[in-house]
């Protein structure tokens, strides 16, 4: 019960402090690439109105930077402080992305981003443009290791298991670093932060011409945004293709939660709306779903680009589909146990200088170690995360994306055609698809985090296993903590920019 | 090169690079040393501003260094990170608290509807200056004095006191320790600023503050090394741990570079002083900054080296941590020791952006006409 709840509250703690950063790292990434095109404009044309759009892009990024790096430097650090066995279990491969993040990046991003911001007097222009690229270049290394990071969590690549030091090292660092789900997960992740930039230059610009305030500003502004917008928005969906298809090849159970999928299929289809029977349980025969449109043929395809795929749904991946050749969770619980108990023998064996027990030991834990996480788990059901949450994030994600995309194709049509002016329900429209932006980013960390329940590495370690090993009143001190905090600085923020907003584009 | 060492040279290696990045750190730590003087060499608004936008332009390298610092020891010696973070649970967080305020603190400051107040970011500065710097050599400490933490035969960590870490605030070595790099900090800040600045009055009040911070500094770090040679620490062989008298003393006798290190550190931090106190030298923040590098570096490195625990443990001695039963693999040790090689080109664009950005030092009106100051 006591762990239970620790593990709760670790993943509360978490679940928070990540939501939190997550809200100011999209501008980051997707408005350092925004103010380097607008400021390269400056430097090839020498207009000097670029300039000050520049500048007042920059004065909201760096409001908005500060406050990601309150909540960023957290996020490193509380691998130790609250998943301590985690860190020890797997830290010799997790840890390497998050050092090289550090040096790589981070002494980039910091070190370039005091001549962006004081610089413009102090070195050549040329050198400050190269500033102010290399800061977003930076920052979107920095979200490439992070990712490396994420990605070999949800399908680990690279490691061996050493029995000796009780932890999976690493076998092969370019494993690791070429992981295909690393990579999908890092596209489709930068995607979604221009898109975020885009809305947010397209938005503010848009209030700007609504209230007939910095015009040529907010236009030129516009331009540059729903271009940057429109061209990542088609990134962001393909990127995101390829993320599924990462999925249906290694998180089966992450799939059928995504799309509410009980019993699995060939020719599946997407559902594409739909509202989820709340009284449905795993392995009763009530209906998934109280209405559904479905587009038929698509899960297959998009999960495994093939229309007549079977996609694994949640009663086959928790009690087996032998025809399909799917393992029952509970098979895979007992070898897992098999596996707990081969170890602890072999160490027993180890430290008594029983050189035989010990080598039928390690022979038994080899036999069963794919499923040594599952013997944590105590009830098959726990292998599926929870579905509502998964199903609707994903589609509030998915829905919104494709708004984005619509937003910016008209924006910028209207924009070239020099007739955005009166269309002041479109400006409205852009205006509100700014906290639409920060609901979608949300919702993706929550189906790619919620989606991997129970598991901290997929397949291999259940959270329950990964906490640090402090009192449930520790951990929640530091989460009332953090929830205070953060919500304060965020206001702060909040007002910050809406003032600057306000001010106007000028004099910057 | 790196995969044909063993995997003990690995580890060595790993235990300076750490050390290296700890002296880093250590060095930059003058930023969180100028937050608490904010109040004491800026009286006016004028002054506070021109104090503010020099320690502006740097804060975050202090930051990212102390990422970086985390970052290391997470890739190069997994169980102390797991063991330490994650027992000491109270005291880091207390550090991390302290530097989640700084982060915003610089830019929101002086912003208009800035929601807490200026006097709240100002305040948030010192805490980070003063509380968060103490407390970060408090945890430093505990490397010579130890944790009590007792480890599985899974190698799972659990910490023995419901006080998670703050036990380590009665132990008189890690209060003189923590006082020693504050007022280290506020050291390198004066120096710093009597470098940096063209404001005269704000130059003057720098040096008149250097003669009670160096005399603060000097007296605790004496203090801080009588106790530490005096100190017993845990040495240890293919029999396991025990106790030794003087282990640090006798590992710097040793280990001749190491001695031969530490006076030179000392020694450049030293000269330093006596510069800037007696010939007033607006160069003494470089001899202090190379001194407080090579001596921090050599401190934390007598831990790592000869056979010593790097983090004893106060619960079960047989759980204490070294350098080879805490760290990385041999093949991620030789990974990241490729990775390693990037640090001179850090460095080399740090400093090639600070001779850019400092090749004047900052005036009034400078600040006033920027329209980005913070």
């Amino acid at each position: 019960m006591e762990d239970a709840l620790l593990t709760d509250w670790s993943r509360a703690q978490f679940a928070l402090t990540a939501m939190y950063h997550w809200l100011f790292v999209p501008l980051t990434l997707g408005l350092s690439f925004i103010i380097a095109i607008m400021e390269t404009i400056y430097v090839k044309t020498g207009n000097v109105v670029w300039k000050e759009i520049t500048k007042f892009w920059m004065t909201l990024f760096a409001i908005n930077f500060a406050i990601g790096l309150a909540t960023g430097i957290i996020m490193e650090f509380e691998f130790g402080t609250n998943w301590s066995n985690y860190s020890w279990i797997v830290g010799d491969i997790f840890g390497a992305p998050l050092a090289i993040e550090g040096i790589m990046a981070f002494f980039m991003e910091s070190t370039f981003f005091a001549v962006m911001f004081f610089g413009w007097d102090k070195v050549s222009k040329k050198m400050h443009l190269l500033s102010t690229w290399l800061v977003a270049i930076g920052s979107n290394l920095s979200a490439l290791w992070i990712l490396v990071a994420n990605g070999w969590m949800q399908n680990p690549v690279g490691m061996v298991f050493n029995v000796d030091t009780a932890r999976f090292e690493m076998e092969s660092f370019w494993d690791v670093l070429f992981n295909p789900n690393a990579y999908s997960k890092f596209l489709h992740t930068i995607g979604s932060g221009y898109v975020m930039g885009s809305l947010f230059v397209v938005g503010i610009s848009a209030w700007y011409l609504l209230k007939g305030r910095d015009v040529v500003k907010a236009k030129k502004s516009i331009v540059v945004g729903a271009t940057f917008g429109l061209i990542t928005s088609i990134f962001l969906i393909v990127s995101g293709d390829e993320s599924a298809h990462e999925v249906a090849l290694h998180q089966p159970t992450k799939l059928a939660a995504m799309e509410g999928l009980y019993d699995g299929h060939t020719r599946a289809g997407i559902v594409a709306v739909g509202q989820l029977n709340s009284e449905k349980e795993i392995g009763d025969k009530k209906e998934p779903f109280i209405w559904e449109i479905e587009i038929p043929y698509a899960l297959s395809f998009l999960g495994f680009h093939n229309t007549d795929a079977f996609v694994a749904g949640i009663n086959d991946l928790v009690y087996g589909n032998k025809e399909q050749g799917i393992e029952s969770a509970k098979s895979k619980i007992e070898k897992g146990k098999v596996a707990i108990e081969a170890l602890r023998s072999y160490k027993e064996a180890k430290k008594s200088g029983d050189i035989a027990k010990a080598k039928t030991a390690l022979e038994t834990f080899r036999a069963n170690e794919p499923y040594f996480g599952y013997g944590y788990l105590s009830d098959e059901k726990e292998i599926i995360p929870p579905v509502a949450l998964t199903f609707y994030s994903f589609h509030i994600m998915v829905g919104f994306g494709l708004w984005f995309l619509m937003l910016f194709f008209f924006v910028l049509y209207f924009a070239m055609v020099n007739r955005l002016d009166g269309k002041k329900m479109l400006l409205r429209l852009a205006v509100f698809s700014i906290p639409l932006g920060y609901i979608a980013g949300e919702a993706g960390w929550i189906v790619a985090e919620v989606g991997r329940q129970p598991w901290a590495i997929q397949d291999m370690l259940p959270v329950g296993m990964a906490t640090s090993n402090v009192s449930v009143t520790a951990v929640q001190t530091t989460f009332w903590l953090f929830a205070i905090i953060f919500t304060l600085l965020m206001i702060a923020e909040i007002k910050i920019i809406l003032k600057q907003i306000k001010l106007g584009m000028e004099g910057h | 090169m790196f995969e044909d060492l063993e995997l003990l040279r690995l580890q060595q290696y790993w235990w300076f690079i750490v050390s290296l990045l700890g002296g880093f750190f250590a060095f930059m730590m003058f930023i969180q040393g100028g937050q608490t003087l904010l109040g004491r060499l800026g009286k006016t608004e004028e002054e506070k501003n021109v104090i503010i936008a020099s320690l502006g332009r740097k804060w975050e390298l202090s930051f990212t260094s102390l990422v970086m610092f985390g970052g290391a020891l997470f890739a190069a010696f997994p169980l102390f990170y797991a063991v330490s973070f994650g027992g000491a649970y109270y005291v880091w967080m207390a550090i991390l608290f302290c530097f989640i305020i700084q982060a915003v603190s610089y830019e929101y400051r002086k912003k208009p509807d800035n929601f807490l107040g200026q006097k709240t970011y100002e305040t948030f500065l010192y805490i980070n200056g003063s509380l968060g710097i103490f407390l970060i050599g408090v945890a430093l400490a505990t490397l010579y004095t130890g944790g009590n933490f007792i480890r599985n035969d899974m190698n799972l960590s659990f910490w023995t006191t419901h006080t998670y870490g703050l036990e380590a605030l009665i132990n008189p070595f890690n209060l003189a320790f923590g006082l020693v790099i504050f007022f280290l900090s506020r050291v390198g800040a004066s120096l710093y600023f009597i470098n940096n600045l063209a404001v005269e009055t704000i130059v003057n009040r720098a040096r008149e503050q250097l003669k009670i911070d160096a005399l603060l500094f000097l007296g605790f770090f004496l203090l801080v090394a009588f106790m530490l040679f005096m100190m017993s620490g845990l040495a240890y062989d293919s029999e396991g741990f025990k106790v030794v008298e003087h282990k640090f003393f006798f590992n710097l006798i040793e280990t001749p570079i190491l001695l031969i290190s530490l006076l030179v550190g000392v020694g450049l931090v030293l000269y330093a002083l006596y510069t800037a106190l007696f010939k007033n030298s607006t160069k003494s923040v470089w001899f202090n900054g190379v001194g407080t590098i090579i001596t921090v570096t050599t401190l934390l490195c007598l831990i790592g080296f000869n056979r010593t625990a790097i983090y004893p443990s106060l619960s079960d001695i047989d759980s204490s941590l070294t350098i080879v039963n805490s760290s990385g693999s041999h093949y991620t040790l030789t990974a990241m020791s490729y990775v390693s090689l990037m640090v001179p080109f850090v460095l080399g664009y740090i400093y090639f952006i600070w001779r850019a950005m400092d090749k004047t030092k900052i005036t009034s009106e400078e600040i006033e006409a920027d329209s980005h100051h913070y």
